[in-house]
């Protein structure tokens, strides 16, 4: 029964299963005879306190609002993408070959041709299963896991070969052209007048497309009729055909959606970061990605919201691996408690708060 | 009957959350006796029965068995004081013989030989007893829906039940099998079982029960004895006003022909041949009812007309042959060329649970321009809007077109989607199943729209399986039985025994 408002199943379910993960974390990192007073000071410092901090927060950030952003789409649709990671790492690919050879005079417009080429590369990555699953019915949780391990053979493979500068050791392509690259935030601070800010942060314009995908994502899934079909399909297969709207299209058009914002993420971490293409340049962000539409309950604001909150726990780990003698494996059991929590548990802790919710209203 | 009562309620009283689905509920029950509990959807006749069979508990109120006060805080409980329930929806493994649905649960040692011996030992004896002849090596999925029924009954009785409640037990019969479970119930009163028999339907009611109990909106309003009463008596208490029983109408006017459906064919992914050339023909002006058993074919009629099953044969409507093959003509593109569909399971495919009241009344439609604030984007606030108007023209209650469909009862949501389909004028209506679990009040309203759509001169295709219903609505009445047309009557010329003939594929003597 639907009895909690709904503001409270929004904001208090989360902030209640991140308080539960922080202290099991707490707890762990006693454990181990570290102080967890420290440790949370030292990430909040290392992240918040500092402009690099942030610069390097909103580059995971960045990573997560796309991968966040194409999970959500999927599961409007009733499709369980998980594989983010292969259509990212395509998508990198994509990226590579518009920079590598299209010769652009600027960045405004090599990230707009960077976009479509990671764009088009992950939804043809993601559309592979799609129509597997649209016309075939095989299931789109094997298959797409099973093209993120193709997809990283498919890399290695260019990486290895076709890409490879001649001469060099290094399974990675040539450096982008100069013209590609793209200002991070410490170039837009300066610009402004402002120096000494974001030092050497990877963070850069492909933050700001993130957010436009927000706000588009937004659009499409509840503004437009294509949005509406996606998400009735998602509710109720029978009805969507009782109303005419067809399965394999939806499923199609929903799968290559979420694997074109998998695949954008490469233009944060290829084109703007690394700039050239290197191998597991995803660093798991795929994964991650479902974590935060689970969290972020499939919206566009709470997508944004988690993406930031599990980038202060990517910048946050690697302040506490470098400050103290927590390893680094510690880091990824609080991150994957977080996960645990916020995603898979939610309903654990809803209904005990509904009651408890329900016991205080009533006085 | 100077005996104690053998079942008696003093006071139950249950609420979810805000909602007090039972109000101070005290009935006695006499032994021997069919005791009928009436009301609306949503009454709190299941609650009720929740509450005696162990489901829920009550937060106030004591059970007396016979005399003796009982808890009964689960199922298994329940069945020790001698209580045994015939759920709506049966609850067999439907791969699993007679045999063994009737001990499952209550087989006893570490083998199930020695078990299954003693069930059909004593199956036997009560088959005897009651009349219950049923074979016991069957499997369920073989037999027919009334034998899963007794099959239930039997369950119960194997479990030493002295009170029996069933639950809208007569929903999925022919009423020829509604006959037999009658007739069997009366059996056990006159063996001295207690039967507890709810119903939404009147007529039920006045056959079969000795005493009866109305309940609205949570409260018993009045139990009184069945030869005490009336229908229309009945209906104003479960309704609290005066309800139109019969629909009011004229005599058809039908103009030309708007569909034209022949040789129609449907074989399904199994291969069973599911329409077997069926032909069949509504003119403007006039509501053409389906009769038959549910699962004879009429399902998949609509799903043909309503572009979600391929078939072959042809169909006609307004004149230009529609493409059935379904590779360019779906749902939508039915509703472009005027036919609306309210299709016989509004909660699994006339509605989206989970989507709002105004999401929902442009379900099939969204894609019309005239829902659209540009090219691309849907204009939501107009929808809603206009939702808010639909919804007070149909009466929809409460009228909040922001409420999601799952939180509406099942006689508002059905006024949702005939709101949504009967408001765009369409010159073909498809209806299946326009009252199936709406509440009488609603009932009078959906029958009065029907027909007021007829009057304006559309052509209406309704299927039901409530006979009463297709007798009083429709103007011709075809009978469906395993996929075929087995006839065509004019309801005023005919009645329901012969109906229940070609309803069940005996045509030899009915067949004019």
């Amino acid at each position: 029964m639907d009895v909690m408002p709904k503001w409270a199943d929004v904001v208090l379910v989360p902030i209640v299963s991140l308080v539960l993960a922080a202290f099991l974390s707490a707890l762990l990192i006693l454990a181990i005879g570290e102080s967890p007073s420290e440790a949370l000071k030292l990430m909040v410092e290392g992240t918040l306190m500092r402009s690099a901090g942030w610069g390097y927060m909103l580059y995971y950030t960045t990573n997560f609002i796309f991968t966040g952003l194409a999970v959500s789409v999927a599961f409007h649709a009733a499709l369980f993408n998980i594989g983010g990671e292969g259509q990212a790492m395509i998508g990198g690919l994509g990226v590579a070959l518009v920079c590598l050879f299209i010769p652009w005079p600027h960045w405004s417009l090599a990230i707009i041709g960077a976009s479509f080429g990671a764009a088009i590369f992950g939804m043809i990555w993601a559309g592979l299963p799609a129509y597997l699953q649209a016309k075939r019915g095989s299931h789109i949780v094997i298959t797409t896991i099973m093209f993120n391990f193709i997809a990283a053979g498919v890399l290695n493979f260019f990486l290895v070969g076709a890409l490879k500068p001649k001469g060099s050791m290094d399974p990675a392509t040539a450096n982008f052209p100069t013209s590609t690259h793209l200002p991070t935030f410490e170039d837009m601070a300066q610009i402004l007048g402002i120096e000494k800010m974001f030092r050497s942060a990877p963070a850069n314009v492909s933050f700001f497309i993130a957010l436009l995908a927000c706000v588009a994502v937004w659009y499409l899934i509840w503004r437009t009729p294509l949005g509406y079909e996606i998400r009735a399909l998602g509710k109720s297969g029978p009805a969507a055909r009782y109303a005419g709207v067809g399965s394999v299209k939806i499923i199609m058009i929903a799968m290559m959606i979420s694997g074109a914002l998998c695949g954008m993420m490469a233009i944060n971490t290829t084109q703007g970061e690394s700039e050239r293409l290197i191998l597991n340049f995803t660093e798991g962000a795929g994964f991650i990605g479902i974590a935060v539409a689970l969290m972020g309950r499939s919206h566009p604001l709470g997508v944004l919201l988690a993406a930031l909150l599990f980038g202060f726990l990517y910048q946050g780990g690697a302040e506490l691996a470098l400050w103290t003698k927590i390893p680094r494996e510690m880091i990824i059991v609080i991150q994957a408690l977080v996960i645990l929590f916020t995603g898979a548990l939610t309903l654990m802790v809803r209904a005990p708060l509904e009651r408890l919710f329900l016991a205080v209203w009533k006085g | 009957m100077s005996k104690n009562p053998a079942i008696e309620l003093k006071g139950i009283s249950k609420a979810f959350g805000p909602v007090q689905a039972n109000k101070d509920i005290s009935i006695r029950v006499m032994p021997g006796t069919i005791h009928g509990i009436i009301g609306e959807n949503g009454a709190g006749k299941s609650t009720l029965m929740s509450i005696l069979y162990g489901f829920y508990k009550a937060d106030a109120g004591e059970i007396f068995i016979d005399n003796q006060k009982t808890l009964i805080p689960d199922s298994q409980a329940a069945i020790s004081a001698g209580i045994g329930m015939v759920f709506q929806h049966f609850k067999l493994v439907e791969n699993f013989s007679v045999l063994e649905n009737i001990v499952l649960g209550a087989e006893s040692g570490a083998f199930l030989a020695p078990s299954l011996r003693k069930a059909r030992a004593e199956l036997d004896e009560l088959a005897a007893e009651y009349e219950l002849n049923i074979d016991p090596d069957a499997v369920i999925e073989d037999i027919g829906v009334g034998m899963q029924q007794r099959v239930e009954i039997l369950k119960a009785l194997y479990r030493k039940a002295n009170i029996l409640i069933l639950d809208e037990p007569t929903g999925v019969l022919t009423p020829a099998e509604a006959a037999q479970l009658f007739r069997i119930l009366g059996r056990l009163r006159d063996e001295g079982k207690t039967v507890i028999f709810i119903t939404h339907k009147l007529r039920e009611i006045m056959e079969i029960t000795d005493t009866v109990s109305v309940m609205r909106r949570g409260e018993m309003t009045a139990t009184v004895q069945t030869t005490d009463t009336s229908p229309e008596n009945l209906a104003e208490l479960m309704v609290g006003r005066k309800v139109l029983l019969r629909v009011d109408k004229t005599p058809a006017q039908p103009k030309n022909q708007i569909l034209e459906v022949s040789g129609l064919n449907v074989i399904d992914d199994a291969g069973v041949q599911r329409l077997k050339d069926v032909s069949l023909n509504v003119r403007a002006g006039e509501i053409l009812g389906v009769a038959g058993v549910a699962g004879n074919g009429q399902s998949e009629l609509l799903a043909v007309l309503g572009g979600y099953q391929v078939a072959t044969g042809s169909v006609f409507v307004n004149g230009s042959e529609i493409d059935l093959t379904g590779s360019s003509s779906d749902g939508q593109s039915r509703r472009a060329r005027g036919i609306a569909h309210v299709p016989e399971d509004r909660q699994r495919e006339g509605l989206i649970m989970d989507f709002t009241a105004w999401e929902n009344s442009v379900f099939g439609y969204h894609r019309d321009p005239a829902h659209q604030s540009n090219r691309f984007l849907m204009d939501n606030v107009a929808i809603r809007d206009e939702t808010a108007a639909k919804m007070t023209r149909f009466d929809v209650r409460p009228p909040n077109p922001k409420l999601a469909a799952k939180n509406f009862s099942g006689g508002n949501q059905q006024k949702i989607v005939l709101a949504r389909e009967i408001e765009r004028n369409p010159d073909l209506l498809l209806v299946g199943q326009p009252t199936r679990g709406v509440d009488i009040g609603a009932i009078e309203f959906i029958h009065q729209q029907i027909v007021a759509l007829r009057d304006r001169g559309k052509a209406i295709l309704l299927i039901s399986v409530e006979l009463d219903e297709i007798l009083s609505l429709s103007d011709r009445v075809v009978v469906m039985f395993d996929g075929q047309i087995m006839g065509e009557r004019v309801p005023s010329l005919t009645n329901e025994k012969e109906l229940g003939l070609l309803m069940a594929g005996v045509t030899g003597e009915a067949g004019q």
